[in-house]
């Protein structure tokens, strides 16, 4: 690996034996295993704190409960209006709307601008992009009018429908990037063999960009299921409550009686979450690191 | 949608290769300019196949992003309140000079972006420094930072953290086994915005990558050449590392900025959406919503808005502004 300076104090590394090199590189990864402890921890105390007795929690800062208190998922389950199944299930309706949306207009939309040839490209391509940067805040209060209007408050619409129109421009970006890196020879290929633009667009483009597809659908999974502003808004009927509002609703219900129940409950909302960490680490890293968005 | 398919086997059926966007009617030349307008009819088929492509961008753009930005332009002159309107001039915008709510709630805003942002920042760069040494299990280290980030925004973390940091949280009971007695952090109006600013700094994950990217990028002969010129490690970081990563530094800075000024879930939720205890986790987004969607005053409330847009790009006008002293871009020629 590149051998990159670091502030560590490792000065007359070249008169160092292998043994001292050995007893630093020990050190080394002891100071990073504690920082990474530090760092987690209050993760691990949540999840120990959903198994412990209440009069546990806020007692012992330990992480091994002295009983397993599965009652606690139970309790959070069912402390609500609803059982939580129905929340996430609301909340799955959302993802999958949303994630249906953007793979589908942001890609579209992604095509034109990297591979397509029109009037005021460059144009669209810098509103497109300054589209990024505009905060949620400024247009949040005439989309609330107008979703209002069309009777759409306290509906899932408003919170698919802008998906399905590209309004998550950052993915349009994303897909842009990545198509801009595969060869154009594969376009002229496809149209010497008889493809149009949207054969090229659906049988060559949209395979290759099998990667971008997966940073964007798992982007959009994490950003929708933690969504709680536009939620929040539109969202007010009982019956309509996301995981992110039900835990709200259940932490000012309870005021200060079941944390048990309500770490529980938590868990179950960053479980999902956890998981894609998991099983997509690569796509988000890839999508970081190309993007350099969150 | 199959009209371009259909164009590219019948090529001189130009208005067939017009997909199916708002009301294709090309004229169709005289035969006698038959290669021109072979030519001209690929450009134009390219033409309305990108607008269709487009199509619900464009859509997207003028209904849900322009339109209202707009309409909010000009509900920020009005007294609005669902279905009821009046034009009133710039008296919203007066308004915010005599409003001292709105006063701390930009200094809230302020002090937990300017300070949450180079403390995040520093911590990403510090940790990619570390973890680009290719050390054994670094992707593994990688990860346990970068997980506060992904989960970080997340309703479920802002109630963890209000425990974390609550009167009987794992904050003190840590201290006390210090023998510390703690304060209810989140509930005391000096240090509910610094339990906040150590959320945002946790996060710091992901403009880790960026600079782990980034460091990737830094070609090792430089490395060596500093060895060779006899440049200790500090003085390659200085010399080498840290120009080179600068403009990394300015990108991460510029988003970080932006981000954090739009903060909302977190104050929330720990405030119980109050922006409490005594406005000291007032954001002015959580004063946006809070004048917006309790009071429904929505033409203030927009105003509010465009006082944060305007604050935003200020902000980020200064930071491109003085890029130009400290971020070095090599030499181009």
């Amino acid at each position: 690996m590149t051998e990159t300076p670091t502030p560590a104090p490792s000065r007359s590394r070249a008169k160092q034996s292998p043994a001292t090199l050995g007893v630093k590189r020990f050190l080394f990864h002891l100071v990073l295993i504690a920082a990474a402890m530090v760092m987690i921890y209050p993760l691990l105390w949540m999840l120990s704190a959903s198994l412990k007795p209440l009069d546990e929690i806020f007692a012992d800062p330990g992480l091994i409960p002295s009983s397993w208190e599965w009652g606690n998922y139970a309790d959070g389950w069912n402390a609500l209006p609803h059982p939580f199944e129905k929340y996430i299930w609301n909340s799955m309706v959302i993802v999958a709307g949303s994630i249906l949306g953007n793979l589908v207009s942001c890609s579209m939309a992604a095509y034109a601008f990297a591979r397509l040839k029109f009037p005021m490209r460059g144009m669209l391509f810098a509103i497109m992009l300054g589209t990024i940067m505009l905060p949620i805040h400024v247009v949040i209060i005439p989309q609330y009018i107008l979703f209002n209007n069309l009777g759409w408050v306290d509906t899932f619409w408003p919170l698919i429908v802008p998906k399905l129109l590209a309004t998550d421009a950052f993915f349009i970006f994303l897909m842009v990037q990545f198509i801009r890196g595969l060869p154009k020879e594969l376009d002229e290929a496809a149209s010497i063999d008889g493809c149009g633009y949207w054969g090229t667009y659906l049988r060559v483009i949209m395979p290759l960009c099998m990667p971008a597809l997966a940073t964007t659908a798992i982007f959009t999974f994490i950003w929708t299921w933690n969504d709680f502003y536009s939620q929040l808004i539109y969202l007010r009927d009982v019956d309509l409550q996301t995981v992110p509002l039900a835990l709200r609703l259940f932490m000012d219900s309870t005021g200060t009686t079941n944390w048990g129940a309500l770490f529980a409950m938590s868990i179950v909302a960053l479980g999902p979450i956890f998981g894609f960490f998991l099983a997509g680490q690569r796509y988000l890293v890839r999508g970081i690191a190309t993007t350099g968005i969150k | 949608m199959t009209d371009n398919d259909v164009a590219v086997v019948r090529p001189k059926q130009r208005s067939s290769g017009a997909p199916p966007g708002p009301a294709a009617s090309a004229p169709s030349p005289g035969p006698e300019r038959a290669r021109r307008r072979t030519g001209r009819s690929i450009r134009s088929r390219e033409r309305w196949a990108a607008l269709s492509f487009l199509s619900p961008w464009l859509i997207g753009l003028l209904a849900i992003t322009i339109g209202p930005m707009i309409a909010s332009f000009y509900l920020s002159f009005t007294d609005y309140s669902l279905g009821y309107g009046e034009w009133v001039g710039g008296e919203n915008y007066a308004r915010m000079f005599e409003d001292p709510r709105l006063a701390n709630a930009i200094k809230v805003t302020a002090v937990y972006t300017f300070v949450s942002v180079p403390l995040q920042l520093a911590a990403a760069l510090l940790l990619a420094i570390v973890l680009d040494r290719g050390l054994r299990g670094m992707a593994f280290y990688r990860s346990i930072f970068y997980l506060p980030s992904l989960l970080g925004g997340s309703v479920a973390i802002a109630i963890m953290w209000r425990q974390v940091f609550g009167t009987e949280g794992l904050v003190n009971q840590v201290l006390a086994i210090f023998g510390i007695q703690g304060e209810g952090w989140v509930s005391h109006p000096d240090y509910a915005l610094g339990t906040l600013i150590i959320l945002h700094v946790w996060t710091f994950g992901s403009p880790m990558i960026i600079f782990l990217a980034g460091l990737r990028q830094i070609p090792t002969m430089y490395y060596e050449a500093a060895k060779i010129d006899g440049a200790g490690v500090m003085q390659r970081f200085v010399s080498v590392t840290l120009p080179l990563l600068t403009p990394i530094i300015f990108f991460n800075l510029v988003l970080q900025i932006i981000n954090s000024f739009q903060s909302f879930t977190q104050a929330f939720i720990i405030s119980s959406g109050k922006g409490g205890p005594a406005d000291s986790t007032m954001f002015l987004t959580l004063y946006l919503y809070d004048q917006g969607f309790t009071q429904f005053d929505m033409g203030y409330a927009s105003a509010i808005a465009w006082l944060l847009l305007a604050i935003i790009a200020i902000f980020t006008a200064l930071n491109f502004l003085m890029s130009k002293f400290w971020v070095f871009y090599g030499d181009n020629d």
